[in-house]
């Protein structure tokens, strides 16, 4: 049985990490307004040269708002993570009655919360500035967020176990996963853009099917709520599987002493 | 004596060819303090990682408080508790904060008032809301013993816990250690290079050499039995030549 309390040192620790701490603070959301202003001012352009009476905010913004949260639930992950290779941290934590479920529950919910500052942020931001409507997407705004976060879950997981499995180092394979998906997911643009080969890979990609819907709710063409839900069955596909190759990450660190000996990147 | 507190058979550890730990059995009792001893590189560490289940060996069954660590590691672990000087709490976190969320992980109950008691006990109560990671090696000690008090676990390990302590402070930690062991009914393994601590603190030793119990005994009538002044010259003379004939024949 899980321990709620298990569970709750891990989000407490990122808690007194986070409080008072604007290097960990401010990246919660500084990186997230900088891409709505950015992409705020880009539809805004495109609106003005387009004559097709299109509106790029709720296609173009909205989208990249949805793909800024997914990074943000991602790096929530793995942020939590990190501070325990960072403070070289493993053997004390490891060496308890706390299970890999646990602290990797632990990791998710402390990832709610962060990713929920930018959330908010964003969509204050996108509302206020830009006159973006969440109207627009109606109701099925709660599935695209729940898919997103799933994604964004199984993306952190997975990023930790790289970090667990190659060393500290690794951080920097992590830092840029969602940037190497983001062309397949048709984040920017509709997959019907993308060579046949590319449609295979996007197919697998649970933002894909959020964002192909959300392009038809804008376009009022019709939104398949069938595919959608294979997107969100994938998901959790995914975040089972991210969790399965930590805990095989995890359990050849133990056989191999590298949880005991981080410092040693790897231990053959 | 009463059923072990810990009970090691036969562990096994090798890294590729290498065998770090090489079939080693042996128990600790209630009340009871045992030296692991043996020169650098002899197995001691990995002993100690593989009963706090951070390392998996390659033979051999470790029970605590007869609960199997790899098969039921959180019941065996929930009843452990370990401080080493390579594994100091998080510096970016201040005493209280480290000692407040290890407790969350070991599901003490009572926890504040657990840790005021344990902060008079290791004199910390000024160290409170200092971060760990500008405390001296000897204030890093007691935050890691404070911690390792935490759970009041029934077996506590101890991965050199003196190294690097003024020998004022050791004696200190020495004076917690026993006390520990004859209060609370735990059993303590211990690590140390110092041989006059051993003696003084120590029930029983053995001594590890490339992985395997050369000898096992009382720390002040075993150099003696091998016609050696001292635990000291003991140890050298083991570390030196591990097969030497004086002290293998009674091995
Ligand atoms: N993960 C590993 N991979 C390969 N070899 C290892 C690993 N961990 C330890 N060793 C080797 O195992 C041997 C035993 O190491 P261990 O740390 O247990 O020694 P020790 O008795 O604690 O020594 P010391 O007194 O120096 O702390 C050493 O030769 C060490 O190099
Ligand atoms: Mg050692």
């Amino acid at each position: 049985m899980p321990s709620f309390k298990r569970i709750a040192a891990i989000l407490l620790r990122q808690y007194y990490l986070l409080r008072g701490s604007a290097a960990r603070v401010v990246p919660l959301f500084a990186w997230v307004t900088v891409d709505i202003v950015l992409w705020g001012f880009i539809t805004r352009y495109l609106n003005s040269v387009s004559h097709a009476g299109f509106n790029f905010v709720p296609a173009l913004l909205g989208a990249v708002l949805l793909w800024d949260f997914l990074t943000r639930v991602m790096q929530g992950v793995t942020m939590a993570f990190f501070e325990d290779v960072w403070s070289r941290n493993f053997l004390n934590i490891f060496a308890t009655p706390l299970s890999l479920g646990e602290y990797l529950t632990g990791l998710v919910t402390s990832s709610i919360a962060t990713s929920a500052v930018g959330l908010v942020v964003m969509v204050l931001m996108a509302t206020l500035a830009f006159g973006l409507s969440f109207f627009v997407y109606g109701l099925m705004f709660v599935p695209f967020i729940l898919i997103l976060f799933l994604s964004g879950i199984a993306l952190g997981i997975f990023g930790c176990a790289l970090v667990l499995r190659l060393g500290p180092a690794a951080e920097w394979f992590v830092w840029p996963i969602p940037a190497l998906v983001s062309p397949f997911a048709g984040v920017f643009y509709p997959l019907s853009v993308l060579p046949t080969w590319m449609h295979a890979i996007s197919w697998l990609l649970p933002p894909s099917y959020v964002f192909e819907g959300m392009r038809a709710l804008v376009a009022h063409r019709e939104f398949s709520a069938g595919l959608l839900a294979v997107g969100g069955g994938l998901a959790v596909l995914y975040v089972l599987l991210a969790g399965w190759v930590f805990s095989r990450v995890y359990r050849r660190a133990v056989r191999t002493g590298l949880i005991a000996r981080y410092s040693a990147e790897t231990v053959n | 004596m009463s059923d072990p507190v810990l009970s090691v058979s036969d562990l096994n550890k090798r890294y590729g060819e290498m065998p770090a730990v090489d079939g080693i059995s042996f128990s600790v009792g209630r009340n009871e303090i045992v030296g692991l001893l043996g020169p650098n590189g002899a197995g001691k560490t990995t002993t100690i990682n593989m009963i706090l289940g951070v390392l998996a060996p390659s033979a051999g069954r470790i029970l605590i408080d007869g609960v199997d660590v790899a098969r039921r590691r959180r019941e065996a672990l929930a009843r452990t508790n370990f401080a080493a000087v390579y594994a100091p709490l998080p510096g970016n976190l201040t005493v209280y904060q480290n000692l407040r969320i290890f407790g969350l992980i070991y599901a003490v109950s009572g926890l504040r008032q657990r840790i005021e008691a344990l902060l008079d006990q290791f004199r910390l109560r000024e160290l409170r809301n200092v971060k760990c990671g500008v405390l001296s090696s000897g204030e890093q000690t007691r935050v890691a013993l404070a911690k390792a008090m935490l759970n009041r676990p029934h077996l506590l390990l101890l991965d050199e816990p003196t190294a690097s302590l003024d020998p004022s402070v050791a004696q200190q930690i020495r004076a917690l250690i026993q006390e520990f062991a004859r209060r609370e009914a735990g059993g303590v393994l211990w690590t140390s290079h110092n041989m006059h601590e051993v003696e003084e603190v120590c029930d029983r030793v053995l001594f590890l050499s490339h992985g395997r119990i050369l000898l096992e005994g009382d720390p002040r009538s075993l150099p003696r039995q091998h016609g050696r002044r001292s635990l000291e010259d003991l140890f050298i003379a083991l570390a030196r030549e591990p097969l030497a004939p004086d002290v293998a024949e009674h091995a």
